[in-house]
């Protein structure tokens, strides 16, 4: 076994940030806007530097897809301690398009190229909420997928995940390699302090373009229209319970 | 001032104006904050006292991680999960 883990980070608009519909409904507005590590990702970076400190794997390989900003994001990871860093270079229209299945075929085609032991994703993007770049990654490989990960354990040439699913955990045992997608309480990601981001700076970036993998990134998508979800109406005050209850009479809710 | 503190403290500055950026009252405020805090100990000469000061910058340090940790994971768990029962 490589002993080496492929993670894939992706650079969203930061979570704390309003976001705002351009004028012509075709997309969000980005120009200008703070953008970070989705945090699921900051989760799956977290999962694989861990697994290296307790000597489970040897090398963590972070994977981002993207214009040249991309390249933070890496840094971030690598500043959290990834040990090199993969940027798949695509800019303009392509990265407009650029959906779940053209990365899950870039990450499959690295993860054998990089002969990885494991690929740990973020569960979903904050930015799509797709939750599909996992799951067709490990398609594509035909590998065993556990997603949702709350808990990862390896145990020999297998491995233990628990799944955070509707109603409770399931645990199920899988053969590596394997593809994982981390969720919230996997683990508590470390913050990418100033020194770490200086001492990363010697770590190495390489940069790749799709074609070079040999991963045609056409989308089948096309989309139509952006729109701001419905604004909450303002609530009325009442005077009485009698009121009360008219309103919701009319309402048709008694 | 005590020399080889000098570039501790100068590391410490850097480091909390770097984490200050994501303050949630703006990075500006942060900076305010930041600097007259530092602006008040600056005639302090006794080292002991100044690894004290260095220490609790450290320890502010901590705070603010966590503080930034529990924001963002209070922020998912809002918008991902289900509230519970």
């Amino acid at each position: 076994m490589s002993g080496r883990v492929l993670v894939g980070v992706k650079r969203v608009i930061d979570y704390a940030v309003k976001i705002r519909v351009k004028p012509d409904n075709s997309s969000v507005v980005t120009d200008g806007v703070k953008h970070s590590m989705n945090p699921f990702c900051e989760i799956a970076v977290e999962e694989a530097v861990k697994m290296k400190e307790k000597k489970f794997i040897k090398e963590v390989v972070v994977v981002s897809c993207g214009p040249q900003q991309a390249q933070e994001t890496i840094r971030t990871a690598l500043a959290m301690g990834a040990d090199r860093g993969i940027h798949v270079d695509v800019t303009g229209k392509d990265y407009d398009n650029l959906g779940p299945l053209q990365v899950s075929k870039i990450m499959a085609a690295l993860a054998k190229k990089e002969e990885a032991q494991l690929v740990i994703l973020g569960k979903q993007a904050i930015d799509d909420d797709c939750n599909q770049t996992g799951q067709m990654t490990a398609a594509l490989l035909d590998w065993p997928q556990g997603t949702f990960a709350s808990e990862v354990t390896l145990e020999g040439d297998k491995m233990k995940v628990v799944r955070e699913i509707d109603g409770g955990l399931e645990t199920i045992k899988i053969n590596t390699p394997a593809v994982i997608t981390a969720d919230l309480r996997l683990n508590t990601p470390r913050y990418a302090t100033l020194p770490n981001i200086m001492k990363a700076k010697k770590k190495k970036i390489d940069k790749v373009k799709p074609a070079d993998l040999g991963v045609d990134i056409t989308s089948r998508l096309e989309v139509l229209r952006v729109d701001e979800p419905p604004h909450r109406e303002a609530g009325v005050k009442l005077e009485t319970v009698a009121d009360l209850v008219d309103k919701l009479k009319e309402a048709g809710t008694i | 001032m005590a020399n080889p503190l000098r570039g501790q403290v100068i590391k410490l500055y850097k480091t909390l104006l770097y984490l200050g950026r994501e303050y949630p009252q703006g990075a500006a405020y942060f900076r305010g904050r930041l600097k007259s805090a530092f602006m008040k100990n600056k005639d302090v000469e006794d080292p002991e006292k100044i690894q004290k000061l260095v220490a609790r910058g450290d320890f502010v340090i901590k705070e603010l991680e966590a503080l930034y940790f529990l924001r963002k994971y209070r922020a998912m768990k809002k918008r991902y999960y289900e509230p519970e029962k």
